[in-house]
């Protein structure tokens, strides 16, 4: 059974909730619509499908676009070698989907990161607390409207909290923009 | 005359077992005793919050990000190949074998991957299997002498010394190598190298011989390791454990194998796999995967096209001016040639939009990229799978019921790199 085959049994059990599957450089990703249902589909991925090992859930900022969040489960079936992408958007108000917890207890630490970078929750995890920032950081520094060079935190005694200071180096360019400045990624303030 | 007394000794899971049975009755204070992030036996800057109940740990919450970088973040905001050095830092024993897994992650989204030519497949091989060797062999050093084996470290870093000469003349560095570029390697093997590297695998098989002479029969390593933390075949799978961690449970699964990348199906060689899943099946696995890297780079320097000094000149980069620089004679008498050094240099490789994920069998693990490109030089999202991350996150699960004393054991047979982890 191909990957493609088994996006298409996916699709066939959930019907309209998955979408299409689409192909790029040999990898399947089929979409989600309800992020609700995540926890069902994953538990019919596995117990069904085979797909036993999940590799990596990560997360996107679609930043300025509506639903802002999409998070991305990477599924792997070590017996049959078949990958497949399951994505699903959630909105910003809501900003919490289920945890696959349940499914593959991998998914402890990727939650945790999710929920640390992007302040994305997961319901039903047992354990949501960041992981690789502190506790108490107030910001979620992987969403697009946090900016390089970071921002001040009230936390004085805890951290370096300060904005990376621009003088000295590394200088740093990033492609586009019009002269030197405007190259230089971390004096860039994504909300203007 | 002299009495014979038979004295039972049971083996180490089973003591452990009784001591905590027995220690059930008692009910103690429970200690709460912290572990790092400054410890020798951490390799780096990992902190465990141990709680125990005399020697047994009851419960362990490991809390990582010390090293934390942003890497990810930092990603967003350069080209993809500005990256390149970033990956030097993320698992730092092993920069080739990364420098490798980014670009040929960067070529998959690229869509070069299966054009690279066979030069460059093979350098990178032997990059990543030099790498591999050298990552277990300070993994091995390390676990040794966190137990109290001081020589396996000493002897282990003579013969790491000799992978970082062949690094330093591959690339003019020892640690921090960028050795890759998008689309091929920075530059074509140096005169002799070849034969530098065969001097080290003649040298390194007996010098591996020793280390095992030291430690694989030795029985106060043995009685350390042998039934320590033992992660079933279930378990392994479902905390996601890649590399010799899950292959030291006893599942044959190799990214080089089952998801063939580069000249690997070209090239014979065997997976190692543990029986039972305790921290000396670990070890043996990486043992033995040091021999199969051997194996490997040997039939690389035989089999690499164009040979020692390629006086055939096979290209080791791919022939597309929008992908690689151009030579720079080029670059100063031809007008096309100019455009592309410029818009490489300024603008980035011009990705197509899409979204791809690369899993490159790592020393430590399966080491991923997942890339979201938007199309243009920048990736918009790039999520990096690092092996030491998901690896440790097990450790909650095995600590539970160990001796204070084995937690040294355990971390040195996970095998982790805080650089990795914490990205």
């Amino acid at each position: 059974m191909s990957a493609l085959e088994t996006a298409q049994k996916i699709k066939a059990k959930f019907g309209d909730l998955i979408s299409e599957p689409a192909e790029f450089r040999g990898e399947i990703t089929v979409k989600l619509a309800d992020a609700e249902q995540i926890t069902a589909v994953c538990e019919f991925a596995k117990g069904q499908l085979g797909f036993d090992y999940l590799v990596d859930i990560s997360s996107l900022d679609n930043y300025g676009d509506d639903p802002r969040w999409t998070v991305v489960y990477h599924l792997r079936g070590l017996k049959h070698g078949n990958e497949l992408r399951i994505k699903t958007d959630v909105s910003e108000e809501k900003s919490e989907l289920p945890s696959v917890l349940p499914v593959w207890r991998t998914a402890n630490w990727h939650e945790r990161e999710i929920y640390d970078m992007m302040g994305i929750r997961f319901s039903g995890h047992p354990d949501l607390r960041r992981i690789l920032m502190w506790e108490g950081y107030p910001y979620f520094p992987l969403r697009k409207d946090f900016p390089l060079a970071g921002k001040p935190s009230e936390l004085p005694g805890i951290a370096f909290t300060k904005p990376a200071p621009l003088e000295g180096g590394p200088f740093v360019t990033a492609a586009g923009g019009k002269d030197a400045i405007s190259r230089e990624p971390r004096i860039r303030n994504p909300e203007e | 005359m002299a009495t014979v007394q038979d004295i039972e000794v049971r083996d180490s899971a089973a003591r452990t077992a009784a001591a905590a049975e027995e220690l059930q009755d008692m009910h103690g204070e429970r200690m709460v005793l912290n572990m790092g992030p400054s410890h020798p036996a951490t390799h780096g800057v990992l902190r465990i919050v141990l709680e125990l109940d005399g020697e047994i740990i009851t419960k362990a919450d490991p809390d990582v990000g010390y090293l934390h970088r942003g890497d990810e973040k930092i990603a967003e905001n350069m080209t993809y190949t500005q990256f390149i050095p970033y990956t030097d830092r993320l698992d730092y024993l092993a920069p080739l074998a990364n420098n490798v897994a980014y670009a040929l992650a960067v070529e998959k989204l690229l869509g070069i991957h299966d054009k690279l030519p066979p030069r460059c497949q093979y350098i990178r091989v032997m990059c990543a299997e030099l790498a591999r060797i050298s990552a277990h062999l300070l993994g091995l050093g390390a676990f040794a002498m966190d137990m109290g084996a001081v020589t396996v470290f000493l002897l282990s870093f003579t013969e790491r010394e000799k992978i970082y000469n062949l690094a330093e003349a591959i690339s003019g560095a020892r640690l921090t190598t960028s050795y890759t570029r998008i689309g091929g390697v920075m530059r074509d093997l140096p005169p002799g190298w070849l034969d530098q590297c065969q001097k080290f695998c003649d040298e390194f098989i007996p010098a591996l011989n020793e280390f095992e002479t030291l430690l694989t029969r030795n029985r106060i390593w043995v009685d350390r390791v042998r039934d320590l933390a033992v992660i079933s075949k279930e378990d392994a799978i479902d905390y996601g454990l890649s590399g010799p961690n899950l292959r030291g449970s006893g599942i044959e699964y190799d990214l080089r194998k089952n998801q063939p990348y580069l000249c690997y199906p070209d090239l014979e060689f065997d997976i190692p796999t543990g029986a039972v899943g305790d921290c000396y099946d670990r070890y043996l696995v990486r043992m033995e995967e040091m021999r199969q890297s051997t194996r490997i780079l040997e039939q690389c320097i035989k089999k690499i096209p164009g040979g020692a000094d390629n006086k055939t000149n096979e290209p080791v980069n791919v022939a597309d001016g929008k992908i690689t620089l151009p030579p720079k004679q080029k670059v100063m008498s031809s007008m096309e040639e100019l455009i592309h050094q410029f818009m490489l240099v300024t603008e980035g490789v011009n990705c197509p939009p899409g979204e791809i994920y690369f899993g490159h069998e790592n020393p430590k693990g399966e080491l991923g990229f997942y890339i979201n490109s938007k199309g243009g030089g920048t990736p918009y999202r790039m999520k990096i799978r690092a092996p030491s991350f998901v690896n440790l996150s097990i450790v909650p699960k095995i600590f539970v019921g160990t001796l204070i004393s084995d937690t040294v054991a355990i971390l040195g047979s996970l095998d982790f790199v805080m650089g990795e982890c914490d990205r």
